[in-house]
């Protein structure tokens, strides 16, 4: 296909990738670099007769909106919002460091920084919920795969449904259970015999629920997925290991896995990308006093009463595509790699 | 040889069958719920005496007279204007299905057909901004579209979504039209077809299940959406799901989380009836990607 062809076929995908995609991560950089106007303050002295002279400074809104529409970015700020308290907080870490009482107690300090608090719930989320709905879905393929066949149809349909649901809206009712007053929560109370244990106020409950949904939504896509490639599992080499005298469980370590490890790898890589901005399940969780992640950092810098802090946001995004590349680069290389070697 | 493999001991049928049933469970119970819930009034559903009230709807029967009540769906859909975030949700998800397909067919099938290594190139970017967090490229669109006057718009929404969509929409018709036989449109070609022609005549009439897949994704990509469509609409431009969110942040004060139970309910319908008629579409498109590893 000569390269004029090529690209007006591609032209319109790639017009749309390059302004709403490329450039916009050019533009948070940029924006990361400044920081909003400060508000224009007047200071003014009025003196009376016999009372001395008082000074009261205001607001000058005219001059203050002036400004901000003048340089929409706002002033240059270099890396400033990268190591303020909010962000990066190199001084904060430095001071902690320095003055901690032991290990612990410098954790406990870490985590009082909103990004690494984010951070730290993040990893924990992507980490924990990954490999365990992973395996959780490969459970479900096998157990599918030898149970009669007129079960499999009902099994695919509501196994579809808390994968394709609005993030929003599957977190939301699972939190409507979870809750104090909804059947579950109220059931773990009755178990625990603790009528004060809550989600709304139990950091670590919290965290739990919160993995409850990522595993309850992911196992799905495993599930489905594994259950397409068991169907390919090479049947002369099964049959082989059963005349070797292979144990069921022998069997799935040695022939099933080993033939699966491509889609093990793809879905890894799906799921990776899909936990690591986690970020509804904590609205709907209303979760944030316990736990936020990267994406919802950048959510609340924006969804604000009043000014959104565009620059902040900008800093996290920057921060949160940082790490989303170092995760991501192995794996493009990989693809990259398999695509010209013609094996995709 | 084959009965072989499916030679084991009941007991192992047994667990198998006992552990789908208890995924089933998992699965179901929570939609079905929240559904037999959103009927209920609020002391019902959310019970501190014993989840029985749920279930039979003591309360419901006291404050209305019958066990079933619309309540919650009409304070959602007619009293706070759900209708009309269904709307433009209505009308966002289908322009993005239909232009995220044109262009992502278009550009999928150039992908699959071209023998230039650039190509590789795309497909490895299109990967790459695939794991961009909505989000965070959300954040570098507000100052721009502020400026340009284009923000709250929902034709500014569907384009933003369209693109998000590009990368998935690109890696799927590429894997499929890599399916469909060359000899089909080069002999095409060799017939005195442009490339053009050859794409709409040959390649058109055989693609359609791949683009049927392709489109359900899209769809639920943009129906599902809410980082981009929270920030970048104005209120009344408002779809579903931002709505939804914006009852949460009311139901202290007035007490009609119903409302939000109902709308939850109202939003799962469509996305049943698409598994309930396009199971075997979204299956395929699920593994497509994968099988060729």
């Amino acid at each position: 296909m000569p390269h004029s062809t090529f690209f007006r076929f591609m032209g319109p995908s790639l017009i749309a990738m390059f302004l709403f995609i490329a450039l916009p991560i050019v533009s948070i950089f940029v924006q990361s670099l400044h920081v909003e106007h400060p508000q224009v303050v007047v200071v003014s002295e009025t003196c009376q007769p016999f009372g001395g002279c008082t000074q009261t400074t205001s607001v000058d809104a005219g001059a203050t909106a002036k400004i901000r529409a003048e340089q929409p970015l706002g002033q240059f700020n270099g890396l400033g919002t990268y190591v303020d308290r909010n962000h990066l907080a190199f001084r904060e870490l430095k001071a902690i460091l320095a003055n901690s009482n032991g290990v612990g107690d410098a954790i406990a300090l870490i985590y009082n920084l909103p990004l690494y608090r984010a951070l730290a719930f993040t990893v924990t989320y992507t980490a924990v919920v990954t490999p365990l709905a992973m395996i959780l879905g490969f459970l479900i393929a096998l157990a599918v795969n030898i149970v009669p066949r007129m079960v499999k149809g009902p099994v695919m349909f509501f196994s579809l449904v808390p994968m394709l649901i609005t993030p929003l809206v599957g977190a939301l009712i699972l939190y409507w259970m979870l809750n104090t007053e909804g059947i579950l929560g109220a059931a773990i109370q009755h178990l625990y015999n603790d009528p004060n244990l809550s989600t709304r106020t139990s950091g670590p409950l919290t965290w739990a629920t919160l993995m409850t949904y990522g595993i309850w939504t992911n196992a799905p896509f495993s599930f489905i997925v594994f259950y397409a490639g068991l169907q390919a599992v090479p049947r002369d080499t099964l049959e082989a290991a059963i005349i070797d005298g292979a144990s069921r469980l022998d069997r799935i370590r040695y022939v099933v896995l080993p033939s699966l490890r491509p889609l093990v790898l793809f879905v890894l890589l799906v799921q990776l990308m899909d936990n690591f901005r986690v970020f509804e399940p904590i609205i709907s969780f209303n979760a944030s006093a316990n736990a936020t992640s990267l994406s919802f950092l950048v959510y609340s810098s924006l969804n604000t009463q009043t000014t959104q802090l565009f620059g902040s946001a900008a800093a996290t995004s920057v921060i949160t595509i940082g790490f989303i590349t170092v995760l991501i680069v192995p794996v493009l290389l990989r693809v990259a790699r398999e695509l010209s070697a013609g094996t995709r | 040889m084959a009965d072989v493999l499916n030679r084991r001991p009941p007991v192992v049928t047994l667990f198998a069958m006992g552990f789908v049933i208890c995924w089933l469970i998992i699965a179901a119970f929570p939609f079905a719920w929240t559904v037999w819930g959103s009927s209920k009034v609020q002391s019902d559903f959310f019970s501190r005496e014993s989840w029985w009230n749920a279930i039979l709807g003591t309360n419901t029967l006291r404050v209305t007279g019958e066990a079933f009540t619309g309540a919650g769906y009409y304070g959602a859909w007619i009293a706070t204007g759900f209708w009309r975030a269904a709307l433009s949700t209505a009308i966002i998800t289908t322009c993005v299905t239909m232009i995220s397909l044109t262009f992502g067919t278009l550009g999928g099938y150039a992908l699959a057909r071209s023998t230039h290594r650039y190509r590789f190139a795309i497909l490895v970017m299109a990967l790459f901004f695939r794991a961009m967090p909505d989000i965070t490229l959300v954040s570098g669109y507000l100052l721009p579209f502020f400026e340009l006057n284009i923000w709250g718009y929902r034709a500014t929404a569907i384009i933003v979504l369209v693109a998000l969509n590009q990368p998935f929409t690109l890696w799927m018709m590429y894997s499929f039209f890599q399916g469909i036989p060359r000899d089909l449109d080069e002999s095409a070609l060799v017939d005195g077809c442009t490339r053009f022609q050859a794409f709409r005549m040959i390649i058109m009439p055989v693609m359609w299940p791949g683009v049927i897949t392709t489109g359900l994704f899209s769809f639920l990509l943009a129906y599902n959406d809410f980082s981009v469509t929270s920030l970048i609409l104005s209120e009344q431009n408002q779809t579903m799901v931002p709505k939804i969110a914006s009852y949460l942040g009311q139901i202290q004060s007035e007490g009609n989380i119903m409302f939000a139970v109902a709308a939850v309910v109202s939003i799962t319908i469509p996305i049943f009836m698409l598994v309930m008629f396009f199971q075997r579409y979204l299956v395929s498109g699920l593994t497509a990607g994968a099988v060729k590893g």
